[in-house]
């Protein structure tokens, strides 16, 4: 248990450390590296709760492809250095008044919910492995799965429309 | 997955399929005329077995979605600007050069994801709806590049749909949090058993609302709206103004409705507030325009006040029934109307964004009087005045706002329609009082759209009530 | 003595109690002490098979390969490991230092992470994941972003040109390498390599052939190996993004890609042949570790002999095949087996025939796509180029390659 808790403050702060990484630093290829590590954090928070497929699939995807076309993007557009900010002038006092909303929010969900705290229950045998989440994916969330593959086949039309060179009636 | 499941999502999965067979035999294709009959045919075919669904009430995939005469009602709705839309595009699309298969098959996606969003009961399914619709309406905005104002149409159209996007995902994180399910039967038996955090809930449903709220493009969340709607091409536009709104008050019926009244207490004053601001700002600003477009932007933000109107009292049971057949009829009495005027924008507009001034419109009552009569018809409906489909929407509106004990808002929907008649009947003034040269494109199918639409526009108001009969059957299922 | 490995595990376990250690802290010193042994393992191995390349590539290209340094050459690796570990080590100028120390460090280890779920005999495995084969695509995510890292920081334009032309290859080399990893995870019902290695009677290579050689391909690509080692083609963009890299950080890398060609080796013959399964490799476990070897091996020389044997492709083939290949073919290949699984469990076969039907559906495919290919694949067009002037004036002269 102890070591568990000592994981879990150590991997907290790496995670909270990269997200405050990933703000400040100027520039981009450490923002998106900093996003990479922070994944691979939140992947172990999962480990450490059960959720092995849940960890994997967060690292490679995330990590893996997700952040490297972003890396991608940045290296071919060459947009590694941040320019001059460019903000508007009431843009931080409102950042910080909401971000001290969201802060008291966060703490009113841990410290004066209304609902009861469910205590803890032992995991089921095979939780989080890759044969229960195939069985709740395909049988209680058929549609919404389904749905998905809809939609990504429309994000690859769309992508192909927009940039695709077709020749119209009216090229010139 | 069982019979009911299948039967439940059948005219949907009939209509993606349709869309993938389209999108492949559009390669092989020559002639482009064959995918638009094919697409018209998928929707034909999709509309009677929506229609077959009528009075079935299933529910289906574990109470994920729900067919109920509200969803029947709305994906007729749908599947009919459909129709409408492609009549407007036909020869649009060629007109403008931009004549591409993808344009038809992109519409079905779109509306697949529109009646996905009707029969939707579940968080999860509403928000995959969501999206569903909206990429492909984003692509369609920017269907006519590489013409810029098409570009900027689509790109912002797509940054802030994303941007409300994160608002309904993390509304719906929130709703789970507060009661550990995502589907709106739990979640209304979560509140029913006093088992839901009603602060956390309150705070999701809100984020929810302004979600959906940037979809169907109600004040402060409208900024998009007119420069979307002028960039845009006609056609999709007009499909857009129709189709979205209406998913999005589906989405906001449903959840609102059907999961969260006991919530009213904290949600109405705010959907108040925003009814209210929708139709001051919408009316108001769009006084200012002189591009037909626009106006008719800031024409559709002001009819999305309208409809939200029937919104602020879903609370009381009593009423929440005729105030969703009344914002249901309104719906429909606006995608008639709405079809007719861009069709006429149709008609009048020229490539490369001209004829899109209202200036342009002078002089068709003398050159073009059936179209200027249509466009008067489309215009007075707008506004409100009997004989039209659009007096008999916001009577209904109105009563069952009065019903609900809002008269400050009626009061206020009224006046602002008092507005409203300025700018709409300046385009009836500028067409028949003043001389010009207008040219006016002559097309089949958009003459049998204008023509039916109008027809429609009047007869319906007249034998109003079997429409509004179906309409107070579309209730929605409660849990 | 039949299982050394968990005896002197054992033997340590009980040491490092005696001195009065947590049983907790015992357990973390032991996985320690594993993975060093491990990596270390690995590190030596590739000193072994750069020496074994370079005398395979003497062979196959007729020649004698390395013989002068001990026998048969042998001390030869040993030498080159001096040479570069007393090498300068240079920082370019402009260079983004923390990036550029950190991606030859992430090289090896993206690969060497892969050890720690590979079984190497019936008792020895690092740990049992029973998401392994998800794992595996996970932590070589990183290797692609070491190279993207490496490319990034060196501030150099071949750098980078070979770090895009890596992302390009391994993002799409990924899905017909995912895809036919499902191929084992079907036939085994599980995710991790144990079971995936218990399941193989017989062999998942009989199964499902086309399964393996896809894998086979999709890795050599990973793993940037010739015919597909475009990242650092050097008559293009001369070494890629390594290029900026001297002394022992050039050897990381050069370490990484050797280990990581072993790896897919060890890979294939977890995968597809058997594992450490063999004759008596139950109850002798050391036996497993040998036969896992000896199969690793082979994998590794089937990586070597092609890299020996095809020309480096084009980048737009590479891409091409890729695309318009290799994953329809693996997506065709995925829902068959699917499908002919789904039936063969509903009629209750008996292992026999399901492995034939597999085996003959593979077949199936296989010829069918040669067919499919003879009929659609046109002759490359000899292209006629208009006759020039040896001698041309320089602002007319354009290139001679063909466009495409």
């Amino acid at each position: 248990m102890t070591t568990e808790l000592i994981l879990f403050f150590s991997l907290a702060l790496i995670a909270i450390i990269t997200g405050l990484g990933l703000l400040i630093s100027k520039n981009a290829i450490y923002a998106a590296l900093y996003l990479v590590l922070n994944f691979f954090t939140i992947a172990i928070f999962y480990l450490l709760l059960g959720g092995a497929f849940i960890a994997m699939a967060q690292v490679s995807v995330y990590a893996g492809a997700i952040m490297v076309l972003f890396l991608f993007v940045i290296m071919i557009l060459g947009a590694e250095k941040l320019g001059k900010s460019n903000t508007v002038a009431w843009q931080r006092p409102v950042a910080i008044i909401l971000s001290i909303i969201l802060l008291i929010e966060a703490g009113y969900v841990l410290f004066w919910r209304t609902a009861p705290v469910q205590a803890a229950q032992t995991l089921p045998d095979g939780f989080g492995g890759p044969a229960s989440i195939g069985n709740v994916l395909l049988n209680n969330y058929l549609l919404p799965f389904e749905i998905t593959s809809v939609l990504l086949l429309v994000a690859m039309i769309g992508a192909i429309v927009l940039t695709h060179k077709q020749k119209t009636d009216k090229e010139v | 997955m069982t019979t009911t499941d299948l039967l439940s999502v059948f005219p949907l999965l009939i209509l993606i399929l349709w869309a993938c067979l389209v999108l492949l035999l559009d390669v092989f294709l020559k002639r482009e005329r064959l995918t638009t009959i094919l697409t018209a045919i998928g929707l034909v075919v999709t509309l009677g077995f929506s229609i077959s669904q009528n009075n079935l009430n299933l529910t289906g995939f574990n109470n994920m979605v729900v067919v109920d005469n509200f969803a029947v009602y709305l994906n007729i709705i749908f599947l009919g600007s459909g129709l409408l839309a492609i009549s407007l595009a036909h020869d649009y699309l060629k007109r403008m050069g931009i004549n591409r298969g993808e344009f038809y098959v992109l519409l079905m996606f779109s509306i697949s994801g529109m009646m996905l969003m009707a029969i939707a009961a579940d968080l999860i399914v509403f928000f995959l709806a969501l999206e569903l619709l909206s990429i492909p309406l984003y692509v369609l905005a920017a269907f006519a590049r590489p013409r810029v104002e098409s570009e900027e149409a689509g790109m912002k159209y797509f940054l802030l749909g994303a941007f409300s996007g994160g608002f309904v995902v993390y509304g719906i994180a929130l709703v789970f949090g507060a009661t550990a399910t995502t589907n709106l039967s739990g979640i209304a038996a979560r509140i029913a058993e006093h088992q839901a955090d009603i602060p956390l809930l309150t705070i999701g449903a809100a984020l929810i609302l302004v979600g959906f709220s940037f979809k169907v493009a109600v004040v402060p969340f409208q900024m998009w709206t007119p420069d979307v709607y002028h960039g845009a091409p006609s056609a999709v536009t007009a499909f857009m103004a129709i189709g979205a709104k209406a998913a999005g008050f589906a989405a906001l019926m449903r959840i609102f409705v059907a999961a969260l009244p006991t919530l009213s207490e904290q949600i109405t004053p705010i959907i108040w507030v925003l009814a209210a601001l929708t139709m001051i700002v919408g009316n108001i600003v769009a006084v200012a325009q002189s591009n037909i477009k626009r106006m008719l932007a800031y024409s559709s933000i002001a009819h999305a006040g309208y409809i939200l109107m029937a919104l602020v009292s879903y609370g009381q049971s009593s009423v929440a029934s005729v105030s969703v057949s009344a914002a249901l009829f309104y719906l429909l009495s606006y995608a008639v109307t709405n079809f007719g005027a861009w069709a006429v924008v149709i008609a009048v507009e020229k490539a490369e964004g001209k004829g899109l001034a209202l200036d342009d419109y002078a002089g068709i009552g003398r050159k073009y009087p059936a179209l200027a009569a249509a466009m008067a018809i489309f215009m007075l409906s707008f506004t409100g005045v009997p004989p039209t489909l659009g007096f008999v929407g916001k009577f209904y509106l109105f009563r069952a706002v009065i019903d609900g004990g809002y008269i400050g808002l009626a009061v206020i929907g009224v006046l602002t329609s008092l507005i409203s008649a300025f700018y709409y009947l300046r385009v009836v003034v500028i067409m028949y009082m003043r001389d010009g040269e207008p040219e006016v494109r002559s097309e089949p199918w958009l003459n049998l759209t204008t023509a039916f639409t109008a027809i429609a526009t009047i007869v319906l108001s007249i034998f109003s009530a079997p429409i509004l009969q179906w309409a107070s059957q579309a209730i929605l299922s409660t849990f | 003595m039949s299982d050394p490995i968990n005896l002197i595990a054992n033997w340590l376990q009980g040491l490092l109690l005696g001195l009065g250690l947590s049983v907790g802290l015992t357990k973390i010193i032991l996985s320690f002490v594993g993975a060093v042994v491990v990596a270390t393992i690995g590190m030596l191995t590739v000193i072994f098979l750069i020496w074994l390349e370079r005398k395979i590539a003497g062979r196959i290209q007729d020649r004698l390969g390395p013989n002068r340094a001990g026998p048969y050459g042998l001390l030869q690796p040993f030498a080159d490991v001096i040479k570069i570990l007393t090498k300068e080590y240079t920082t370019p100028d402009g260079a983004d230092v923390v990036v550029y120390n950190i991606a030859p460090i992430m090289a090896v280890a993206s690969v060497l992470l892969i050890w720690a779920v590979i079984p190497f005999a019936s008792t020895v495995v690092g740990t049992n994941l029973n998401v392994g084969v998800l794992y595996i695509m996970a932590v070589g995510a990183f290797g692609l972003l070491s190279i993207l890292m490496a490319g990034l920081s060196s501030n150099n334009k071949f750098a980078l040109l070979g770090a895009f032309r890596s992302v390009a290859q391994l993002i799409s080399y990924e899905i017909p390498m995912v895809v036919s990893l499902l191929m084992p995870v079907i036939f085994a019902r599980s995710m991790g390599l144990v079971d995936i290695v218990e399941a193989q009677m017989p062999w998942f290579i009989i199964l499902s052939p086309l399964a393996a050689l896809i894998f086979i391909i999709a890795s050599m690509a990973e793993v940037n190996r010739a015919p597909f080692d475009l990242m650092e083609a050097e008559s293009e963009i001369v070494a890629g993004f390594h290029i900026e890299y001297s002394g022992m950080k050039f050897g990381m890398f050069y370490v990484g890609e050797f280990l990581h060609v072993f790896t897919v080796g060890a890979l294939v013959a977890t995968l597809f042949l058997g594992g450490w399964r063999g004759p008596w490799a139950e109850q002798y476990p050391i036996l497993g570790l040998i036969y896992f070897y000896i199969k690793t091996f082979v994998g590794y020389f089937i990586v070597a002999w092609v890299r020996l044997t095809v020309p480096r492709i084009r980048i737009d083939q590479m891409l091409d095949f890729n695309w318009k290949f290799l994953t329809p073919l693996s997506l065709v290949l995925l829902i068959i087996t699917a499908v002919l699984d789904r039936v063969l469990v509903l009629v209750n076969s008996e292992r026999w025939v399901y492995s034939l039907v597999m085996f003959l559906a593979n077949i199936l495919i296989i010829w069918a796509t040669v067919e499919v290919l003879k009929k659609t694949t046109s002759k490359p067009k000899r292209k006629e180029f208009p006759m020039r002037p040896v001698a041309m004036a320089p602002e007319t002269s354009t290139s001679t390659e063909p466009s495409s």
